[in-house]
């Protein structure tokens, strides 16, 4: 039923792939974030000119499948004749930069609502007395906002790094040899689909399991200092899997 | 609501057992194509599956004398697919290769069939390993053409796709410098194309070895007796003339 010898010779050429998946989760990931914090911030704006757009940008892309935010990026923006022409081609031109621009945008909007979400959680008085105490606006955020939300954010960011691990197989879509991709090329080559994928699943598997425990300690270790804010932590993390 | 549940349950078994009685009944066929590779099958504007893999298949089971289902399907799985009982005979004009053969049987030729590069048209017209040293070239994945630069362009980046039409967009975008597909496919479908206006086929026709012995129609190993019944359906279709008017419908050449 089960041919091990397929799957202990594709083993290998698979792991091939893993590098390049884990460099597109992390890229990723960076990305998301560095947009994810200021769209956090304009989300829990007073102004609707900056709170507006934010949720407008957040409602959109969480709203459309990211197969088709990559399709997008790669084959709709090389249909453009001044995109081709223009200096950000290079960039462009690689399936390997559109996938980090297309699930970057994308990761950013699911990110963005997790910060914002763990902002809204930190009690007001701590705002209050920072100020009173003659911190800046910016020294406040940094000194004892983002320490404290970025606890609270943590359970459900965690569920953010492990989605974003699995999306990028995406990338095979567009050419690139990632661990989904390497595993689509063992098929062509070999006809058995049952075999390679499995074994691709369960490396994946491994992956995202191994990243989930160490993320848990990661969590425990944190929360040990403040039980109250891990206690809420909790909560938002099953806010956040009822609403996955 | 019990017996609700039980009418449902027996819906589904019907249908399942539905499902595995077509399998196995000679007379009721059904035959995967590819359905995204103009002109031999695609999508018309009206959404039918249409073709000239679509109309040999059509008068294939007429000729048998049997009921048929054409069924677009991806082409890495396509194989995958047969064996795995989801249809009985693959129509996509699929070349016969020795890798192929250890997975399924392959009718009598039904087509002969050529390679070549597609480029841009003020492009060198060599096309050897060599002169493609460092070029970037794309190619449908698990196709022909695919196994055959593998092999013999070790100096050339291989960029692989699902479909050849992907292939094509991404040379009009510039992010290949070269194509190797059918020719025919080539020449009719992609260059036809006001967006390919500045493309041509480039270098010589490529035939044999790893590009295969001709286009065939899969079956699964075990399939003898229906084997049998399309080879004689396809000496049917050659005889009587069908061959030729369906291929004079979207050619002005022959093709075997």
């Amino acid at each position: 039923m089960l041919d091990l010898q397929i799957m202990a010779e594709a083993f290998p050429n698979l792991l091939q792939g893993v590098g390049l998946t884990g460099r597109l989760a992390i890229l990723i990931l960076i990305f998301g974030m560095v947009i994810a914090i200021p769209l956090a911030y304009a989300r829990n704006a007073h102004s609707a000119w900056l709170h507006g757009p934010a949720s407008a940008y957040i409602f959109v892309i969480r709203g459309v499948p990211s197969l088709l935010q990559v399709f997008l990026v790669y084959y709709g923006l090389g249909q453009f004749e001044f995109i081709r022409s223009s200096a950000l081609w290079p960039i462009f031109r690689d399936p390997f930069w559109c996938v980090i621009i297309a699930l970057g945008l994308n990761s950013a909007a699911y990110t963005a609502e997790i910060i914002a979400g763990a902002l809204r959680l930190v009690p007001k008085g701590l705002n209050e007395a920072a100020r009173a105490l003659g911190l800046s606006w910016f020294q406040t955020q940094r000194k004892i906002i983002i320490p404290l939300a970025a606890r609270l954010a943590l359970p459900a960011y965690e569920n953010e790094i492990i989605l974003t691990v699995k999306a990028t197989s995406l990338a095979s879509t567009i050419t690139l040899l990632d661990l989904t991709g390497a595993a689509r090329l063992e098929v062509s080559n070999t006809f058995a689909p049952y075999e390679v994928f499995l074994t691709a699943g369960a490396i994946y598997f491994c992956i995202t399991t191994t990243l989930s425990w160490l993320l848990r300690k990661l969590e425990q270790r944190l929360s040990i200092e403040n039980r109250g804010v891990a206690q809420k932590a909790r909560e938002l993390r099953l806010g956040a899997a009822a609403h996955a | 609501m019990i017996n609700k549940h039980k009418f449902t349950t027996i819906l589904v078994c019907a249908a399942f057992s539905s499902v595995f009685a077509g399998a196995s009944q000679a007379k009721d066929l059904r035959i995967a194509t590819e359905g995204t590779y103009a002109p031999w099958s695609f999508v018309d504007a009206g959404g039918k599956l249409t073709g000239w893999d679509v109309d040999i298949a059509n008068a294939l089971c007429e000729a048998m004398k049997a009921k048929c289902t054409i069924m677009a399907q991806e082409w890495d799985g396509i194989i995958p697919g047969l064996n795995a009982r989801k249809y009985d005979l693959i129509v996509a004009s699929m070349g016969v290769t020795e890798k192929r053969k250890q997975q399924v049987a392959f009718s009598k030729k039904y087509k002969n069939t050529a390679s070549q590069f597609v480029g841009k048209k003020d492009a060198p017209a060599d096309t050897s390993p060599d002169a493609l040293k460092g070029k970037r070239i794309g190619v449908q994945r698990g196709s022909i053409q695919d196994a055959y630069l593998t092999a013999t362009y070790p100096k050339s980046e291989i960029v692989r796709y699902d479909k050849t039409t992907d292939v094509e967009l991404d040379l009009i975008a510039g992010r290949v410098d070269l194509l190797l597909a059918n020719k025919v496919t080539s020449m009719l479908g992609f260059l036809k194309r006001p967006e390919a206006a500045s493309f041509a086929l480039v270098g010589p026709e490529y035939t044999g070895g790893l590009l295969g012995e001709g286009n065939a129609i899969a079956l699964r190993k075990d399939d003898a007796k229906l084997l049998e019944e399309v080879n004689a359906a396809i000496d049917t279709l050659i005889a009587n003339g069908t061959y030729d008017s369906i291929t004079r419908k979207y050619f002005d050449f022959k093709l075997m």
